[in-house]
C-alpha cells in the first residue's frame, strides 16, 4: 500500500514535471520544419542537445520505473486512468511554469476529467 | 487565443499515433510486470533484482518501444501545439482504449462505475478538444 503510494507520487508529480520540461525544451528548440526522416532526426538531435530535455528524460525515466513498480501489483484499468490526476498538475504547470494561456474552457475540461478520475478510483474493478 | 491552421492536420495525425501506441504499450507493460510480481522489499538487492527482471522481459521492451514511438510523436507535436492542449486530449482519449484492452486482453473486470469514470473523462476531453490548438506564440 505504502509502496504503491510512493510509486503513485513519482508517476504523477515527477512524471508531469518531466513532461513540462519536455515542453519547455521544445519551445526553446523551435518548430519541426518538415515531416521528412532527415528533418525529424535533426529535430530530435536538437532536442538532445538541450539541457531541459535531459532533465525531462531523467524525471520521466524515474516516473517510468515507478510505473513498472505499480503495474507489478495493480490493474492497468486502475493505474492508467488514476494517473489522470496529472491533468490538474499539468494545467497548473502549463500556466505558471510554461506561461501558457490556459482558457476557462480548458480549466472546465480538466475539472470534468478529474471528476471522471474520481469515479474510476471509487469504482472497484 | 491563436491557432496554427497549417499545423492542425499534422497535430491530429500525431495525436492519432499517440493514442494508438500508448494503450498498446501500456497493456504490454502490465502483462510483463504482472508476470514478474511484486517487489520483495526496498532493499537495494531486491530493487535491483526486480528491475533486472523487468528489463530482461521482451514484453517490457515491446512496451518501451511503443512508448518511445509515443515520445517522438509527442516531441514533434509539442513543437507547434501547447502542452496544456496536447496532454489532456492525447492521454484522455487513450483511457477508454486502455480500459477496453485491459478487459479483453488482460481479462480485468472493469466495473460500471469505473466505465462511467472513463466516460466522464471522455466528456472532459471533448470540452478541452473544442479549445484552440495553440494559445501562445505568434498568430498566423
Amino acid at each position: 500500500m505504502i509502496t504503491n503510494a510512493i510509486f503513485y507520487f513519482f508517476i504523477v508529480i515527477i512524471g508531469t514535471g518531466g513532461e513540462m520540461c519536455v515542453s519547455r525544451a521544445t519551445k526553446e528548440i523551435g518548430e519541426a520544419t518538415a515531416f521528412t526522416p532527415r528533418a525529424i532526426a535533426r529535430h530530435v538531435g536538437r532536442a538532445l542537445a538541450n539541457p531541459w530535455m535531459w532533465i525531462a528524460v531523467t524525471m520521466m525515466a524515474t516516473a517510468f520505473f515507478a510505473l513498472l513498480g505499480m503495474l507489478a501489483t495493480t490493474k492497468a484499468s486502475l493505474v492508467f486512468p488514476s494517473t489522470a490526476v496529472s491533468y490538474g498538475v499539468g494545467a497548473l504547470g502549463g500556466k505558471f511554469f510554461l506561461k501558457e494561456d490556459v482558457s476557462a474552457q480548458r480549466w472546465l475540461g480538466v475539472a470534468v476529467i478529474c471528476a471522471g478520475v474520481l469515479l474510476v478510483l471509487i469504482g472497484k474493478g | 487565443m491563436t491557432s496554427l491552421p497549417g499545423r492542425r492536420l499534422e497535430t491530429y495525425i500525431m495525436i492519432l499515433i499517440m493514442v494508438t501506441v500508448t494503450p498498446l504499450g501500456d497493456i504490454f507493460l502490465r502483462k510483463g510486470m504482472a508476470r514478474i510480481g511484486a517487489m520483495a522489499s526496498w532493499a537495494p538487492a531486491d530493487v535491483f533484482h526486480f528491475f533486472f527482471r523487468a528489463f530482461t522481459s521482451p514484453l517490457i521492451w515491446l512496451g518501451i518501444g511503443l512508448q518511445l514511438t509515443f515520445f517522438i510523436a509527442y516531441l514533434l507535436v509539442l513543437s507547434w501545439a501547447d502542452y496544456s492542449y496536447v496532454q489532456p486530449v492525447s492521454s484522455a482519449i487513450s483511457y477508454p482504449l486502455i480500459a477496453l484492452l485491459a478487459e479483453f486482453i488482460l481479462h480485468e473486470s472493469v466495473s460500471p462505475i469505473r466505465w462511467a469514470g472513463v466516460a466522464v473523462i471522455c466528456l472532459g476531453v471533448f470540452v478541452v478538444g473544442r479549445t484552440q490548438v495553440k494559445t501562445t506564440g505568434a498568430a498566423v
